[in-house]
């Protein structure tokens, strides 16, 4: 019997993607050196960047290698630099009540996917309203090729301007908090209002 | 639970295995850069398994190439998890300038140690933790 | 031997690809998969390879932090201006089919996704830049049980 009837190539290429972004997982919760779990981070974000693809979602995977694998590792050791290196040993007493907690989560969203339609369904609900009817739409009202940037720029592109705006609202936060070192050189944490 | 069943949802329940290691780690770890990390598992996988429910069998990327019956997935999930992954940055960037300001009050980014230093300060030395 | 001189040397001859990679995956949104939060992404992060590598001084020269202040709001500005013109030529807000009127191949959607898009870009370029800078610019304190 030949291997591939029975399993074809993406689900094989699904299953091993999905299990290396299991062991990362694993490895970021268990090490205590900080620079190699923001490491693994970046590797966990460019495993998922790979999974989307598979999942045909080319748009999304190049934003995920981006911004996750590259700006949000940068930005990790940054703020590592500025901060510690090692997390302190855990002690035993902490982590029963979180391990409950997840478990009993975990379980419920289990009992809740027996509902779910299978992976890859075209009838699923999800595929057959709005969805579907963006790309057959898109050739008659905006002729544009690439109907995630049509829906994105030009359908739902009120929520894209709030979206921008989020951006504007987290770069004023981070300018509000550390300062951007314009005044007279680079600014030390040392005023004497923030030691306690 | 056939083998057909078991091939349609392995993704869903992997994602949630995935969600639970990162809240795991949120709940569970007092290191604020480690909760961090822990975090970003946890959005992560929320894409992971809102992207597999767009997923059309025999589909492709949704961009027209302008043949005749081709089977395109669902470009609604992507639209959405694109807005989702720049919002989610710009909330760590917010979130790691707070730990930066944190530890150069405190000296510290451990939480337990946190809590104790304002709970000396508030009742004065010598109180119970 | 001036230091790290094999970064230095990689770092001359890349960063101009990276930067035109980035206005390619600009215009290109509309065509295949790409659009303004990739490209400003990968802007910032050529920018932000100079800094590493050369110095926060000489990155802060070419592009001051004024400079990024104003272009992290200008962006948005360029968004909601788009809107604001369509509805002065007498559509409602982002009606992109209002910027060309009577026409019946949707030129008007392509220029409206055009400069939507470079507002997008250009804000989350210069946001990721003064973020980094933020963070650079901080002056360390290092103790000895932090190594």
């Amino acid at each position: 019997m030949n291997f591939l009837s029975v399993i074809d190539m993406s689900t094989l290429v699904d299953v091993i993607l999905l299990s290396f972004l299991l062991l990362s997982a694993l490895a970021i919760v268990v090490m205590r050196h900080l620079f190699s779990v923001v490491m693994v981070g970046g590797v966990y974000s460019l495993l998922s960047a790979a999974f989307f693809v598979n999942l045909d979602a080319v748009d999304v995977a190049f934003t995920e290698a981006a911004v996750g694998a590259g700006i949000s590792t940068v930005l990790l050791l940054s703020g590592l630099m500025l901060t510690v290196r090692r997390e302190k040993p855990m002690t035993r007493r902490h982590s029963y009540l979180p391990f409950l907690a997840v478990l009993v989560t975990g379980s419920a969203l289990m009992y809740a996917t027996y509902d779910m339609p299978d992976f890859g369904d075209p009838n699923s609900p999800a595929n057959t309203y709005v969805g579907m009817d963006y790309i057959e739409k898109t050739k008659h009202d905006i002729g544009v090729p690439n109907v995630v940037t049509a829906v994105l720029a030009s359908y739902r592109g009120f929520d894209t301007l709030g979206e921008t705006a989020v951006v504007l609202a987290a770069g004023l936060g981070v300018l509000m908090l550390l300062g951007m070192g314009f005044t007279n050189g680079p600014v030390t944490g040392k005023d004497e209002d923030d030691q306690i | 639970m056939t083998a057909e069943f078991i091939l349609g949802h392995y993704n869903y329940w992997i994602a949630i295995i995935l969600m639970m290691v990162g809240l795991y780690t949120v709940m569970s770890r007092s290191n604020l850069i480690k909760k961090m990390v822990g975090l970003n598992i946890f959005q992560t996988s929320v894409f992971l398994l809102y992207i597999s429910i767009g997923k059309v069998k025999g589909g492709t990327a949704p961009i027209e190439t302008g043949g005749e019956g081709v089977m395109y997935s669902n470009p609604l999930p992507h639209v959405l998890i694109l807005t989702a992954i720049v919002v989610g940055v710009a909330t760590m960037a917010v979130g790691l300038a707070l730990i930066v300001r944190i530890r150069e009050a405190y000296g510290t980014i451990e939480e337990d140690e946190i809590l104790a230093i304002d709970h000396k300060l508030e009742f004065g030395e010598g109180a119970n933790a | 031997m001036t230091p790290h001189l094999v970064l230095r040397v990689v770092t001359k001859t890349l960063l101009s690809p990276i930067i035109l990679f980035a206005f390619y995956v600009q215009f290109h949104g509309d065509f295949g998969p790409g659009g303004g939060f990739q490209a400003g992404v990968i802007f910032a992060v050529a920018i932000i390879l100079y800094g590493l590598v050369f110095g926060l001084d000489l990155v802060m020269r070419i592009f001051t932090p004024r400079v990024v202040q104003i272009f992290m709001a200008l962006g948005v500005v360029i968004y909601a201006g788009v809107g604001y013109v369509t509805m002065y030529m007498g559509g409602v807000f982002l009606d992109y089919d209002a910027l060309v009127p009577h026409d019946t191949h949707h030129a008007g959607q392509h220029y409206g996704i055009l400069f939507v898009e470079m507002g997008v870009g250009i804000t989350v370029a210069a946001v990721m830049i003064g973020i980094f800078y933020s963070f650079a610019g901080r002056n360390i304190e290092i103790s000895d049980e932090d190594w």
